[in-house]
């Protein structure tokens, strides 16, 4: 069993030596630098944290002002409050002004569990992705929300990333490279290629196993950034494969799997098959009760890779 | 080079030029915003031309003052003091709001001279509040100023970045509100009552300071007054009238965001040409 760590926790470990090395980061939080790990900097560099209260709309805008500066502001909140609440913000301040400011939010999916419909933010993909100039990042595991966090640092331009509240098994290595735009092939195969971010890079190397079983070998992608998409990676898999299946903890509108789509109606049709919210709010439950309803689990996917191979077939 | 102008007929000249200027502009886009331009004229010009610190040689001129205009939509004479300032040449206002432009029809940094992208409103005063910050982090005199409509306030983010400002202390930033009592759909305190307004920025742990946001010596004095506050961020609130300067335009919503037509430009600019400066 793989150790079990949430990716806010890759993050906020990470922001911690990031800190060391730069003094121009700053962290500003809408009073959640507890739930998204930014809490680790602030006792690191209290001088250099700031927590606005519950104001989202002005971190944002704060931030965009640190920047002008010369400053490399985080700003921290819960995905849905910050990426719902403060849209306009981020799309003026941020976006519109190409501001360099790294926006990094946790309890993004379903897996944040008993809070509820509220708090699980399942929009955040799509809502960010269709902003231009931002890179929207949804890291697989803990580590490579660390890798993540550091890249995004060494870009000049608005990042997005969401981070998770659930522990998620650790899936990647210290080793493997991360680069920002580039997905990662994590297991190979020809019948069918699975493309996930977040757990659902996970899920989808379980439902691998299990479609290994009915003599299935399936590729698995984990697709951590969502934008800019690897438009290479998802053609690698369209002519390879001949059949998709996307995984997201996610609205199944407008986030991976669309942007996946986008990608393969332009420049290779092959059947596709997407896992993710179904045009639904969640509710309050444990994490796997939640992932188990909402078909967002191993077999969910495999039976989704089923049948894409079918259509593929037909 | 840094403009500093302390002559009040000057200022006043100034004033009638700018007023022209940002009606001429806005005929010749065929669409914009007179009336909040209008209002603004005399802080703008207080502003760019009394107390900022810019070197219009050198925009990017990294201790410089800075000024965020929050009600994006005065781009008309934010682009005309720029320009006067000489930022960019005078010739480029008449492609205000023209395909392939810089002079966006909101305030726009592609404007040598703007700061920053506005036109949602109750967005400047958080960004201005994040300069503060970084200047005082910094440990540099920069000031920030932040210029805000009335209707504007309305927005709850403006109260956000006030809280803000006067819990960290950002007795570096000035905000001035363009309190000419009238938005786009009617008067504002029909619409959404601000007052008692002053009480409201003094209750939020501003300084706060109420002046004739058309004559110069108040507005000169207020500001001169902000280097003098510490531990509180400042607000004056500039008692102004919307479309001010063309009697048909004055207090009129319907001016709001309407380019007067050939005869009423034509109208406006004799009336102006008949103001004494002295």
């Amino acid at each position: 069993m793989s150790e079990m760590i949430p990716t806010r926790d890759g993050f906020g470990n990470e922001l911690v030596k990031l800190g060391k090395e730069n003094d121009k980061i700053v962290v500003l939080s809408g009073d959640m630098e507890d739930a998204t790990r930014a809490e680790y900097f602030r006792d690191a560099f209290p001088d250099r944290f700031y927590n606005l209260g519950i104001a989202e709309q002005d971190v944002v805008g704060t931030a965009a002002g640190l920047s002008s500066l010369g400053f490399i502001p985080f700003a921290c909140s819960f995905a849905v409050f910050m990426t719902n609440r403060a849209y306009d913000m981020i799309r003026l301040d941020i976006c519109y002004n190409n501001s360099n400011v790294k926006i990094v939010c946790s309890h993004a999916g379903v897996t944040v569990g008993e809070d509820g419909a509220s708090a699980q933010c399942l929009e955040d993909l799509a809502i960010m992705r269709v902003l231009p100039n931002i890179q929207v990042i949804c890291p697989a595991d803990a580590i490579e929300a660390a890798k993540a966090t550091r890249a995004m640092t060494g870009i000049t331009g608005p990042v997005y990333m969401r981070t998770s509240r659930a522990p998620f098994p650790v899936i990647t290595r210290e080793s493997d490279p991360f680069e920002i735009g580039r997905a990662v092939v994590v297991r190979p195969g020809g019948d069918v290629t699975l493309i996930a971010c977040g757990l659902m890079v996970y899920e989808s190397l379980r439902a691998a196993d299990i479609l290994r079983k009915d003599g299935i070998e399936a590729r698995v992608v984990n697709m951590h950034t969502i934008k800019p998409i690897d438009i290479e990676a998802i053609q690698t898999a369209a002519r390879e494969t001949g059949a998709i299946v996307t995984a997201e903890e996610h609205q199944v509108s407008g986030g991976l799997g669309s942007a996946v789509a986008e990608v393969a109606a332009r420049f290779c049709p092959v059947p596709i098959e997407m896992i993710g919210v179904p045009d639904t709010f969640g509710e309050s439950g444990t994490p796997q009760e939640l992932l188990m309803k909402y078909h967002l689990r191993d077999t969910d996917i495999a039976a989704a890779a089923q049948k894409a191979l079918q259509r593929k077939k037909a | 080079m840094t403009t500093k102008c302390e002559d009040i007929n000057v200022l006043k000249t100034k004033a009638v030029a700018y007023r022209k200027k940002v009606l001429q502009i806005i005929h010749a886009a065929g669409s914009g915003h007179p009336g909040g331009s209008l209002s603004a004229v005399e802080i703008f010009i207080a502003l760019y031309h009394y107390k900022m610190a810019h070197r219009p040689d050198n925009p990017r001129w990294e201790d410089r003052d800075r000024c965020i205009v929050s009600k994006g939509h005065c781009s008309p004479v934010t682009y005309v003091t720029l320009a006067d300032c000489g930022y960019f040449p005078e010739s480029e206002l008449l492609r205000f709001r023209k395909f392939g432009s810089p002079l966006q029809g909101h305030v726009h940094i592609r404007v040598p001279g703007v700061e920053f992208n506005t036109g949602s409103l109750g967005h400047g005063l958080s960004v201005a509040n994040g300069i503060a910050l970084g200047a005082k982090m910094l440990k540099k005199k920069i000031k920030t100023y932040c210029i805000l409509g009335d209707g504007e306030i309305q927005e709850g983010s403006v109260w956000e970045a006030a809280m803000t400002a006067a819990h960290h202390k950002l007795d570096n930033l000035c905000a001035i509100v363009d309190y000419n009592k009238v938005q786009e759909n009617g008067r504002t305190n029909d619409i959404k009552n601000l007052e008692p307004l002053p009480a409201k920025w003094a209750s939020f742990g501003w300084q706060v300071v109420e002046v004739d946001g058309h004559d110069f010596h108040d507005l000169l004095c207020a500001l001169d007054q902000f280097d003098t506050v510490s531990d509180k961020p400042y607000v004056i609130l500039a008692h102004t009238v919307k479309g001010k300067g063309v009697s048909f335009m004055e207090g009129k919503s319907q001016w709001h965001g309407k380019a007067p037509k050939e005869d009423q430009l034509k109208a406006a600019l004799a009336e102006l040409d008949g103001i004494k400066t002295n």
